[in-house]
């Protein structure tokens, strides 16, 4: 039996092949898969902001930050049997809402959760192999852990794989 | 002082809740000059809710809804946004533009543009509440529109003022022309900063 698992805001879940982790709604936040092939093992994080070292004090939850959670989530799939070597990525999400085009904070932040999201897999070296980022429309992703496909659904605009 | 809105007591709630209720009067008055009509208003019904509890409250995640954003800067800072069904949006529109509903999924330009005034109209409302309780200088920007699933929508502000705290202030009320329901959500987000520079102003120093 496969089960589908969900993914909340600033969240992640990994699981094995045949589930599948859905996460709603992603805007400014961006989406991250992690996926090992060989084992079927796989993990999806629901990113709100791009770096954990931005915010002093206050709430330090590790799985709101692509940094700390993109790392966390890593080092989860290793836990159970991924071999870091084998994992590729995909990213989808951090869209600008409302399509601001001042300098502030607000308006960048989907721009920057991606370039945080891109940063945090470089280091541990992992491969991206599909993107659907930016432009100004949410998103939902739909991850299977039997094929390491991700479903893209967004309202009045369809679907579409990465 | 305090870093957190979790650590707000009953007492501080309360004056959020009183520039939340003379904001949606102010926000009645200027409805009814806008429409041209009597509009009045329920007592709105103000809460301090986490982010999730929010967007259950509108109706899920992915539930489609009708956004406008308006940034306030100066001696307060954060955001204001109007929550309305897509059928509110279209309806209240409607009357602004003279434009029976065609049907059509989306809002027509005019519609937009009506939207838009509505943030504006809205955002002074709020803001003007707090102006004039607390005598701070606010800005406003210009209102920006967004069509999409609440729960894309509503991380864009949260994720700026609510890096620290995901708890915001949430303003439910419903507004009635003599034919018309509307029903609406506004949602403020403000830096703890801000919060904390309008209990002082109050004499509430926290």
């Amino acid at each position: 039996m496969s089960e589908q698992h969900v993914v909340g805001i600033s969240d992640r879940k990994v699981a094995n092949a045949p589930d599948s982790i859905v996460t709603y709604a992603l805007g400014s936040c961006v989406g991250v898969t992690l996926y090992d092939g060989k084992t079927g093992i796989g993990g999806l994080a629901h990113i709100m902001l791009p770096d954990s070292r931005m915010i002093s004090g206050g709430d330090k939850s590790r799985m709101k930050f692509a940094d700390t959670g993109i790392e966390d989530m890593a080092a989860e799939m290793v836990s159970h049997g991924a071999d870091i070597k084998n994992v590729t990525a995909k990213l989808a999400g951090g869209a600008n809402m409302f399509r601001l085009s001042d300098d502030s904070l607000i308006a960048s932040i989907g721009r920057r959760n991606v370039d945080g999201a891109r940063a945090a897999l470089g280091r541990l070296g992992v491969r991206i192999v599909g993107e659907d980022v930016g432009s100004d429309y949410g998103r939902t992703l739909l991850f299977d852990l039997d094929t390491g496909k991700v479903k893209v659904q967004s309202l009045g605009k369809g679907s579409k794989e990465i | 002082m305090i870093t957190s809105y979790t650590e707000l007591s009953d007492e501080y709630i309360d004056v959020l809740k009183e520039i939340g209720n003379i904001g949606a009067g102010n926000a009645a008055t200027s409805l009814g000059v806008l429409l041209d009509e009597d509009v009045s208003i329920s007592v709105p019904s103000v809460r301090i809710e986490d982010f999730n509890d929010v967007v259950n409250a509108i109706g899920g995640s992915e539930e489609m809804c009708v956004a406008v954003l308006v940034n306030f800067s100066g001696e307060a800072r954060g955001v204001v946004l109007f929550i309305l069904s897509i059928k509110d949006a279209k309806g209240i529109t409607g009357i602004l533009a003279s434009e029976e509903d065609d049907g059509s999924p989306g809002l027509s330009d005019m519609k937009l543009s009506g939207i838009k005034e509505l943030g504006n109209i809205l955002g002074s409302s709020y803001l003007g509440s707090i102006a004039t309780l607390t005598g701070m200088k606010v800005n406003l920007s210009i209102p920006h529109v967004a069509i999409d699933m609440i729960g894309a929508i509503l991380a864009v502000p949260v994720s700026e003022y609510g890096a620290a705290d995901s708890k915001v202030m949430f303003i439910d009320e419903s507004f009635s022309t003599k034919e018309r329901r509307f029903h609406s959500h506004v949602i403020m987000f403000t830096d703890i900063e801000t919060l904390g520079n309008i209990m002082d102003r109050l004499g509430l120093s926290i």
